[in-house]
Order: structure tokens, then C-alpha cells, then sequence
């Protein structure tokens, strides 16, 4: 099988074409938990520095799908992939591929924060000493900037060494952004980062990930469709493993060229 | 390969040679259990083993008749298992379902304790108070009976009863307990009409692994029986386990004598046993859990 | 359906678990009153004399042991516990390690004398000595300690292993930075439970090392020694004059079960301790 990628796409945006650098394209991309098949040929190009959201009803894949761009699906006893990712035209599948390197390139940001049981400082500066700095100035430098970026800095620089787990649950949230970017990665993945907290904790995350855009991809899973049509400007819609359609926002939501996507978006399912 | 790929995949070796350990243990245990005992096939012959007779030692005409040590071992042991039953179990049922949350963080680590007492001292226990209530209650020649040791061998099979059959009995979902009792039945109907027969399984297997702790047990055997090998079945008189028989007379047999041989063939059946009643039980246990 | 036969049977139920309390609180009980007026500091420090004197050998017999066992068998338990929980894969191999550990957790204390005999004190040559004892004990107590470090591996959520993955750390930098830490104090409480365990065992040591009466304590590895629960035996059933016997054997009986108690109850409490301390 031939796998061509494209090296720039256009998409249509607010009625004008827009041209894109694609970040990560996924071609003919199925997905298999054991003998269960989680996703089903799907072919997607997710363009750089823009905010992806990946929308459908629970158990759709959208989730499987983001777990496949940092290959946290390997951790899952008798998952198998066939077809292609590429980031920055590399595959990311290839043998030999270093998913430690991947990981560090490609950031998570899991549904539930997941803070380590540690103090504000251990928790930004594990992906930094993991990868080699060792040097304390360096790292409190690290710690201040990723802490600043996710917004969280002026709420606890004076408490660097309380227990993470102390924070609120938004908080904690940001703390674990603050935690993505301190690799410095070039693609953020968000599962569903704002299910667990309650609206103000919400919007606070939702201004997060736009001022983000500008220097990093951002992939972001979400059942809330108000909040797609919020942070992000493309949108692809899940459903049963497929991807159905994928379009710029405003435009999934507003003229959705498939059927399934016009009743998932105008709450006829799901 | 950097030298941190290079130590995530070493080291993953590194431990699984250390979980195989486990496996080296049991095959070296079934080996030199074997190795031990092979030469005994020859002569006198596994046939000498289905006799009466356990009398090693004897000076005109040896006899190894295992009868007798597997006859104590099978009394005592289901003896023990049935005074334990009523008390694990009954115990499992009211720590799991009366109890008040404290009393039940009171009663727990309690039972817990229990198994953690030495069988020697239990042992001791058993010789110097128990042994002297079962003669005068009875009114034997000696304390040191069969039924001495059942009694005390229960008391080291309840907390494993226990604790197995109140995980078993918890795991009953609540919604059982809810229809039975909205439908107007109290709490003790309830109880062993539903929440009982729904964790039987889990009960069953509990009180295998107790049949395969007593079973197993030595100290406390040896030193409340008697020691006498007789072929009778009747709890008030001295008899003999395989456990006991091993731990009494290892050491004062030639290493390779016929004896010796014997011997090693005792622990064979013995670990023979166990090793079917666990196996058992953990298979009752498993469906219990999956279910 | 009337009250009074549910009342009486919980309060049937009631009796009959108390029942059980109270007999261990007897046994406790009856072992303390009559061990306390033996155990003095002198009981602790002497040589024993025939049936009566002190203990002094047994209990270092039974540290030595103790401490053999754990340093053997607990970087093995720990290694098998976190291949068990973090590396092995549904399979064959580990069917047939976790079957391995639930046979070996299953054998009699006598076998595992017998085979520590065959194989440490034979045919490895070790002689009755402490090596082969500890060896011994440490293979007994081995499922002990896998079984609850696996189970102190598993309560550390999966979230923390997924956000040092996904951080680009490797497979056992994860383990080493964000399981461990906090697994550590449950491996060490159920390693303790395991120490107990072995320290109480009298059927593997019986043929493998312990010494019947030793004045003298042991220069290396290769000696024998004595140990409080053989100890505690051989003056229980050895002895004719058991007038003489009798003390000393309840003072030993009491030496152990406070060691053995405390060892458990020091578990207990540090279980309950960390898992307070975990709030995830």
C-alpha cells in the first residue's frame, strides 16, 4: 500500500481558502484492541499550530485516536495498529521509532489530572530531569516559565513546594499542562481536559489552550460541543470508530455536509 | 542505543529472572523431593507403603505402611475443618453483615492476629492447658488425642475461613440484600437465604484453603497427638500425622536409609495433597470472582 | 417472623465470633501471665542451663535467621512483583510464574524442610547451618512478600504511570520515579508480615539448622544455632522434669509472641498509617 502525504492542504475557512502545514497525518489508520476493532481506515490531517477538536459520541474512537499520535496505546497489552502516522512527514510507527523522544515531542494531557504525589516543583521539573538537566538554575527557570505559560504561576509561586495535590482540581489541571510544556513539545493532546471541573475552573483551561495555539499543535478530545466550537478551529466527528467528516469549525457545526454529523451536532443523538 | 534504552530493556530481564525464581523453587522442591525418595521404588517397592504397619524402626521386620499416618492426617484434618466451618463462618457472616463499621475495624486485624501466632506456641498452648481439659472432660489416660489436635488445628483454620468468606460474602451485591428485604423478609432470613448461598462458592474455597493449612501443619500436631501410628479411626486416642512423622523422626534417621527414603516419600504425598486442595480451591475461588 | 428469633439469632451470630476473640485473648492471655515473672533482662541475656537459664542463643539464633531470609528473599519477592505488575503480558510464562507462587505459597512447612534439607543442607553441602536455614526460610516466605508487593504496586494509579510515559520518560524510569516512592511502604509492610512469619516457622528450621542446646553463638554462616521456636519445642516435649522446663518454655513461648505480635501489629499500623497518608 502506497501512503502519499500531502505537504500542504487548504481548507476552507470563514468562506476563503486557507493554506495549512500539516503537523500529523494519519492515512488508512485502523486500530485493534485484541480481536475488537477500535478505528476503521481513518485518514486525517491535523494542521500546525491551529487547535484540532475531535468530537462523537462516547466509545466513538476519538480517544483511541488521540492515544495513537503518542503511541500511549502501546502500553495496552494486545493493541495492534495498521497504517500510517506521520509527524512532520516521519513516521511515527516506523521500527526503531523512539517513543521516548515521541512522547517528548508529542504532550498529554489526560480527562482526570493526574498529578504526582509531590510538590509544584517535582511535578514540572520530572519531564526535564527525566531528559537529562540537572542544573537547578536551569530547572527553577524551567519550572517559572512552564508554571507562567499555563497561567498557574501567580497563584503558587509562593508555594513551589506544596503538595500537588493540594490544589484545587483546576488547579491541578493546569499544573499538569504546566508539567506537558516544560518538555517543550511541539503537540499538546488533550483528553478531555475540562470533564472533571466545574465552569469557571473550565473557561480559565479554555483561555489556556487559545493563547497556546500560537506556539503549539493542540489535539483535543471533548464531548462538549459547546466547548469545540469554542477553542477550536477545526473539528473532525467520530462515530463508531470513523471518522465521518472533518471541516472547519464553524462550518461543521453550522453546514455539516453528512447527515450523522447535522444529527450528532444538533442534538438529535448522542 | 543510548544508555537509557539500554537500561529500560536490561532491566526488564533482569526482573523477570527474578519472578522465575518462584518456578526454579517449585520445580527444585518436586526434584529433590524425588531425587530423595526414587531409590525406595526399588526395594522395598511402593507396594510396602499400603500396609498398617508404620514401624520404621522396628529391630525384626520394618513396616512402612503409610495407612496410618495418611488415616491421622485425613481425621484430624476433617475434624478441624468441621468444628472450624460454624466459626468462620459464622464469624465471616457477622463481621461482614452486622457489624458496625468500627467494630468491624476492631475484629479484623484481631482475626488477622490470629494467624499470626506461632504454631509452636499454639502448640504449647494446646499441651499445657488444652490437653488436660480433654482428659478429665473425657476421662482418658492422656490429653494427647486426635481430637486435641482437630481442636486446635480449627483454631488455626478460622481466620483463613474467615477472612476469604467475608470478602465472599461483601462481594454479594447489595441489590440482593435490598429485594429480599423489601419484599419483607429481616435481616437473618435475608442473611442465610440469600446473602449466603450467593457467596457459597467463596465459602467453599475458604474453607479448602484452611483443609490445606491444617493439613500441612506440623508443630502444632506434634506436640498435642500422641504420636502413636494406629489404624483406628476414633478422635480420643493418640495418633499420628505424615507432618509429624517427618518432623519427629528426620532427624534421627541415616541420610539415604530406607527410613530416609520413606520419609521423603511422606512429604511426596503430602505435598501431593495440598497441592490438589489449593489447586481446587483457587479454581472455586476464581470462578467465585469472576462471576 | 417474629423479632425475637432474629434477635436471638444475631445474638447467636455475635456470640459465636466473640467466642473466637475470646480464645485468643485467653491464649494471649495466659501466655503473658505466666511468661511475664521469667522474662527478665538476665532471661534475655544468659545461656541457658539444661532445662532452665536464659535464651540468649535462641534469640540470636532467630534474629540471624530472620535477617538471612529477608536479605534473599526480599530483593527477589520485589524484582517478582514489579515484573508481575508492570511487565508481564498475559501469557504463558506468567501462568506459570503466578502458579509457581501459588503452589509454593501452598506447601507444608515440613516440605520445605525436607527440601531444604535435600538441596542446601545435601547436596549444596551447607551442613545444618544458618545458610541453609535462612535459604530455607526465605524461599517459604517469598509468596508472602510477592503477593503484597504486587498488591502495594497496584493501588499506585495508573494516571501517575501514564503521566510519566507521556512526559517521555522510559518504561523503568516510570517505575523508579513515580511507582516505587509509593509503593515502597506497602512492599515493607507485607515483607514484615513475611518476617513474622518466618521468625514463628519451627518445621523448615528443625531439619535444616537449629540447634538443640548451643552455648556458644555462631562464628559464620556455616554454624548452627539455636532459635526461640525449636527452643521453645525441645523444652515443651524434651524435657522430663517439666517443673523446671515449664517456665522457662513459657517465658520463650512469650519472647516469641511478642516478637511476632509486635512485628505484625507494627504492620498493621504502618498499612493503615500510609494508606491514610495516600489520598489519591
Amino acid at each position: 500500500m502506497v501512503i502519499t502525504m500531502p505537504a500542504a492542504f487548504t481548507i476552507e475557512r470563514h468562506g476563503d481558502p486557507v493554506e495549512f502545514k500539516p503537523k500529523v497525518v494519519a492515512r488508512h489508520l485502523s486500530f485493534y484492541y485484541g480481536a475488537v476493532q477500535a478505528l476503521f481506515d481513518i485518514n486525517l490531517t491535523i494542521p500546525e499550530n491551529q487547535v484540532t477538536a475531535l468530537i462523537g459520541p462516547s466509545g466513538c474512537g476519538k480517544s483511541t485516536f488521540l492515544r495513537t499520535l503518542n503511541r500511549m496505546n502501546d502500553t495496552i497489552d494486545g493493541t495492534r495498529l495498521e497504517g500510517k502516522i506521520t509527524i512532520d512527514n516521519q513516521d511515527i510507527y516506523k521500527n526503531g521509532t523512539d517513543v521516548v523522544t515521541l512522547r517528548k515531542r508529542v504532550g498529554m494531557v489526560f480527562q482526570k489530572s493526574n498529578p504526582f504525589p509531590k510538590s509544584i516543583f517535582e511535578n514540572i521539573a520530572y519531564g526535564p530531569k527525566i531528559h537529562g538537566i540537572r542544573n537547578k538554575a536551569v530547572l527553577e527557570e524551567l519550572v517559572e516559565q512552564s508554571l507562567k505559560r499555563a497561567g498557574l504561576w501567580e497563584e503558587v509561586k509562593d508555594r513551589l513546594h506544596l503538595n500537588a495535590l493540594d490544589l484545587s482540581g483546576g488547579q491541578q489541571q493546569r499544573l499538569c499542562i504546566a508539567r506537558a510544556l516544560a518538555v517543550d513539545p511541539e503537540i499538546l493532546l488533550m483528553d478531555e481536559p475540562a470533564s472533571a471541573l466545574d465552569p469557571r475552573a473550565t473557561a480559565r483551561i479554555e483561555d489556556l489552550i487559545s493563547e497556546l495555539r500560537s506556539d503549539y499543535t493542540i489535539v483535543i478530545v471533548t464531548h462538549n460541543m459547546q466547548q469545540a466550537a469554542r477553542v477550536s478551529q477545526y473539528t473532525a466527528f467520530f462515530m463508531e470508530g470513523r471518522l465521518v467528516e472533518f471541516d472547519d469549525t464553524e462550518k461543521l457545526f453550522t453546514k455539516p455536509k453528512e447527515k450523522q454529523t447535522e444529527d450528532y451536532v444538533t442534538g438529535r443523538f448522542g | 542505543m543510548s544508555f537509557r534504552h539500554l537500561q529500560d530493556r536490561s532491566v526488564k530481564y533482569f526482573l523477570l529472572a527474578g519472578a522465575s525464581v518462584s518456578i526454579v523453587v517449585v520445580v527444585l522442591i518436586f526434584a529433590f523431593l524425588i531425587r530423595e525418595a526414587l531409590p525406595y521404588m526399588k526395594s522395598p517397592g511402593l507396594g510396602s507403603f499400603f500396609s498398617e504397619r508404620w514401624a520404621p524402626t522396628s529391630p525384626l521386620k520394618a513396616g512402612y505402611g503409610l495407612l496410618p499416618l495418611v488415616a491421622g492426617s485425613a481425621m484430624v484434618t476433617i475434624l478441624a475443618t468441621l468444628i472450624a466451618i460454624p466459626f468462620g463462618v459464622c464469624g465471616a457472616v457477622y463481621i461482614a453483615e452486622i457489624a458496625g463499621k468500627r467494630e468491624r475495624e476492631l475484629l479484623k486485624p484481631f482475626i488477622e492476629m490470629i494467624a499470626a501466632i506461632p504454631s509452636v506456641v499454639l502448640g504449647f498452648f494446646g499441651l499445657v492447658v488444652l490437653a488436660p481439659i480433654v482428659k478429665s472432660a473425657f476421662g482418658l489416660p492422656t490429653g494427647l488425642t486426635g481430637l486435641t489436635g482437630a481442636v486446635l488445628l480449627a483454631f488455626m483454620a478460622v481466620p483463613t475461613i474467615m477472612s476469604i468468606s467475608e470478602d465472599a460474602i461483601r462481594n454479594v451485591p447489595r441489590s440482593y440484600l435490598d429485594a429480599s428485604l423489601a419484599l419483607g423478609a429481616n435481616r437473618v432470613q435475608t442473611i442465610f437465604k440469600i446473602v449466603v448461598p450467593a457467596a457459597m462458592s467463596g465459602i467453599i474455597a475458604s474453607i479448602m484453603l484452611g483443609m490445606g493449612r491444617v493439613v500441612g501443619e506440623t508443630m502444632a500436631v506434634i506436640m498435642v497427638t500422641g504420636n502413636a501410628a494406629q489404624f483406628r479411626f476414633t478422635p480420643l486416642v493418640q495418633i499420628r500425622t505424615m507432618t509429624a512423622t517427618i518432623a519427629a523422626e528426620m532427624g534421627e534417621v541415616t541420610n539415604g536409609s530406607t527410613h530416609y527414603q520413606a520419609l521423603f516419600w511422606v512429604g511426596i504425598v503430602l505435598l501431593f495433597v495440598t497441592f490438589c486442595i489449593n489447586l481446587v480451591a483457587l479454581r472455586v475461588l476464581r470462578t467465585y470472582r469472576r462471576a | 417472623m417474629s423479632s425475637l428469633s432474629e434477635r436471638s439469632a444475631l445474638l447467636a451470630l455475635r456470640l459465636i465470633t466473640y467466642l473466637v476473640v475470646c480464645t485468643v485473648g485467653f491464649i494471649v492471655f495466659d501466655i503473658v501471665i505466666k511468661g511475664i515473672g521469667v522474662v527478665n533482662w538476665s532471661f534475655l541475656t544468659t545461656n541457658p542451663q539444661g532445662a532452665a537459664g536464659g535464651i540468649f542463643p535462641a534469640i540470636v539464633g532467630t534474629l540471624y535467621l530472620v535477617f538471612g531470609a529477608i536479605v534473599v528473599a526480599l530483593p527477589l519477592g520485589m524484582a517478582s512483583a514489579i515484573y508481575l505488575t508492570e511487565y508481564a503480558k498475559q501469557g504463558r510464562l506468567t501462568n506459570t510464574i503466578r502458579l509457581a507462587i501459588v503452589t509454593l505459597a501452598g506447601v507444608p512447612s515440613i516440605v520445605f524442610g525436607l527440601f531444604g534439607l535435600g538441596l542446601f543442607v545435601l547436596f549444596f553441602g551447607f551442613g545444618t547451618s544458618i545458610l541453609s536455614g535462612s535459604l530455607t526460610l526465605a524461599c517459604m516466605v517469598l509468596p508472602t512478600i510477592i503477593v503484597s508487593s504486587e498488591e502495594a504496586l497496584r493501588a499506585v494509579p495508573l494516571a501517575l504511570r501514564d503521566a510519566s510515559l507521556a512526559l517521555g520518560a522510559t518504561k523503568w524510569e516510570t517505575i523508579r520515579k513515580s511507582v516505587l516512592p509509593y509503593a515502597i511502604p506497602g512492599m515493607m509492610t507485607g515483607s514484615i508480615l513475611g518476617i513474622g512469619r518466618a521468625a514463628g516457622e519451627t518445621a523448615p528450621i528443625l531439619l535444616t539448622v537449629a540447634a538443640f542446646s548451643l552455648p556458644q553463638l555462631p562464628r559464620s554462616v556455616y554454624d548452627q544455632v539455636m532459635a526461640l521456636p525449636y527452643h521453645l519445642y525441645v523444652l515443651a516435649t524434651q524435657f522430663p522434669n517439666q517443673d523446671e522446663a515449664r517456665p522457662t518454655a513459657y517465658g520463650t513461648a512469650l519472647v516469641l509472641l511478642l516478637l511476632v505480635l509486635g512485628l505484625n501489629t507494627g504492620a498493621i499500623v504502618l498499612r493503615s498509617h500510609f494508606r491514610r497518608r495516600n489520598k489519591w
